[in-house]
């Protein structure tokens, strides 16, 4: 597999904060890379500059060696769901058409292939049938739905899932692990972030652990191990009868994690054998 | 029947009615924006910040409308600007801008020796002293501002809807918001002569919330905030000839009137349904137990 995605030293700051330092990282193609550190550890800063929301204060990123700017859409985003005007009248196909708009697509009407794109995308999330229904009338879950099928609309090489099993129930978490399957197919490379270690660990080839610099990157065995996983959680980890326990803040506020058995009321327990894999 | 035809035998009353239709089609699109940004704040001081720009062109003896449309857009890009500065928030910015430019326009006004006769006409709007220059202007306005909106559609609406979208598909949300303040702001100076300055927020704010209860979709918003706008223009004027009162008043007490029967009876969003439908759910719910 060639690489598709390259960070060379990207640092990020907030106002003259130090959001993210040096992280240097290469993704191959089609490749799905689960992104996982304690909150604060600059993951959403990490989507946000990838999709140009945030300057980079240093290094570059590259997508098949070229700077993003060459590409119409080289990267879709799905924020986490509270950025968007919910009351707004739009529908469910005003809202996935919208990742059809773009560069230089602004003023052209939508092609037969543009709606083509726009229904399969809308069937791939099982919201078809809601395509008509306006935005705010639909659940926590469909909505997420919604935007992920507008992601797909783009049509980009990269997708960024910014917590995408975070406080949605089980159907859209399992339609979303669905939608993972389905891009592995057809080799369209994602990223995720999230707070769950254990799907982390057995749903993604890579993984990503990040501190506001990257701590480790490569396969779930390589990562999680104990040194690791301390110098990333510190205090929020402790080892017990040679098992590592991570307990770590769900969602920022967001209530538990849905449909994790490892989730306890607004805090997480995650469990990794020290120094191995489970799988 | 002669009652509807009768007042437009004179030449200012028929230029009165092409002026309301233009207010009430371009506030009311116009308008739509400013509802689903929360910018109706914004709308009010942007109409009062026009004030000094009118009474300057009033001492300096060019037309009024040009004075108003250069000082409104003055100060919608200086609005602008501010707030992309981000040192302090968007409602003190407003409030500091809203009521310097109200101040300086009536210290300027107050020069004028039939100062209370002109202020009342630029406060609340005096629709039958529109001139025909004044017509061929608000609808030049008029029909640009239609044009920026259908052209800017998807920018405004992506922007509206979702600024995080469109930073990310390359768009300049910052040159997106001025452009929309400034269109906000010609619109306010094309309802200058019909509602006035103190009443023109309504126009922007009214008609569209009208149509937003009873919606779905951006453009039926739109469509149907411009007919109301255009129902509450010309039953206003009609009023106002019948009854002599301010032309202004009128035509926002119309529409006032029509988003009020929208609140209450409104097919999805109404409060009289939603209150039944609740009623019944609940009888359902005792009658099961």
């Amino acid at each position: 597999m060639s690489d598709l995605l390259e960070l060379r030293d990207v640092t990020v700051s907030y106002g003259g904060r130090v959001a993210l330092e040096s992280v240097s990282l290469t993704v191959p193609h089609g490749a799905q890379v689960a992104i996982v550190g304690p909150n604060g550890a600059g993951k959403s800063t990490l989507f946000k500059a990838m999709v140009g929301l945030i300057p980079l204060a240093d290094g570059q990123m590259l997508i098949h060696g070229k700077p993003p700017a060459e590409y119409r859409q080289p990267v879709a985003y799905v924020p986490q769901r509270e950025e968007v005007d919910w009351r707004f009248p739009v529908t469910v196909f005003d809202v996935v058409a919208m990742g059809r708009y773009g560069r230089g697509r602004w003023l052209k009407p939508l092609r037969a292939e543009d709606r083509e794109i726009i229904r399969r995308s809308l069937d791939r999330l099982g919201v078809s049938d809601l395509a008509q229904r306006p935005i705010g009338e639909l659940s926590g879950g469909q909505q997420q739905r919604v935007f992920l099928a507008r992601a797909l609309a783009q049509e980009p090489h990269i997708i960024l899932l910014d917590e995408p099993f975070t406080g949605v129930d089980l159907g859209t978490k399992e339609a979303v692990l669905e939608l993972l399957a389905d891009l592995r197919n057809q080799s369209v490379t994602v990223l995720v972030s999230t707070h769950d270690l254990d799907l982390a660990a057995s749903r993604f080839d890579q993984v990503v652990l990040l501190n506001r610099r990257l701590i480790a990157a490569g396969s779930p065995e390589e990562v999680f191990t104990q040194s690791h996983l301390q110098a990333a959680f510190g205090g929020q980890m402790v080892v017990v009868d040679g098992k590592v326990l991570v307990v770590d803040q769900c969602c920022g506020g967001h209530g538990p994690v849905g449909g994790t058995d490892s989730c306890q009321c607004g805090s997480c327990q995650l469990e990794t054998e020290a120094g191995e894999s489970e799988h | 029947m002669d009652w509807l035809t009768e007042p437009f035998a004179y030449g200012f009353m028929q230029r009165a009615l092409g002026a309301s239709v233009i207010v009430g089609v371009v506030c009311a699109v116009v308008g739509c924006y400013v509802v689903l940004r929360a910018m109706a704040f914004l709308g009010d001081a942007l109409a009062h910040a026009i004030l000094p720009g009118v009474a300057l062109a009033y001492l300096a003896g060019i037309d009024l409308l040009i004075g108003a449309l250069v000082a409104a857009v003055v100060v919608a890009v200086g609005v602008s600007f501010i707030l992309r500065s981000g040192a302090i928030r968007e409602d003190t910015a407003i409030g500091i801008f809203f009521a310097a430019a109200l101040a300086l326009g009536v210290l300027l006004i107050s020069t004028v020796d039939t100062y209370a006769v002109d202020l009342t006409h630029v406060l609340f709007g005096n629709v039958l002293g529109v001139s025909p220059s004044d017509l061929w202007l608000s609808g030049g306005l008029g029909l640009g501002l239609l044009l920026a909106v259908a052209l800017l559609y998807r920018q405004l609406l992506v922007v509206s809807f979702d600024p995080v979208l469109g930073r990310t598909l390359g768009l300049r949300t910052h040159a997106i918001r001025t452009a929309l303040f400034v269109m906000t702001a010609v619109a306010i100076v094309v309802s200058l002569r019909t509602v006035g300055v103190a009443l023109v927020a309504a126009m922007l704010v009214t008609p569209p919330a009208t149509a937003y209860l009873l919606t779905r979709r951006l453009p039926a918003m739109m469509a149907l905030s411009a007919a109301i706008g255009v129902v509450s223009a010309v039953a206003g004027l009609y009023v106002s000839y019948y009854l002599d009162v301010a032309s202004g008043s009128a035509v926002v007490l119309v529409a006032t009137g029509i988003f009020l029967l929208a609140f209450l009876f409104a097919p999805r969003r109404g409060l009289v349904l939603r209150s039944f439908v609740f009623r019944r759910k609940n009888r359902r719910l005792l009658t099961t137990r």
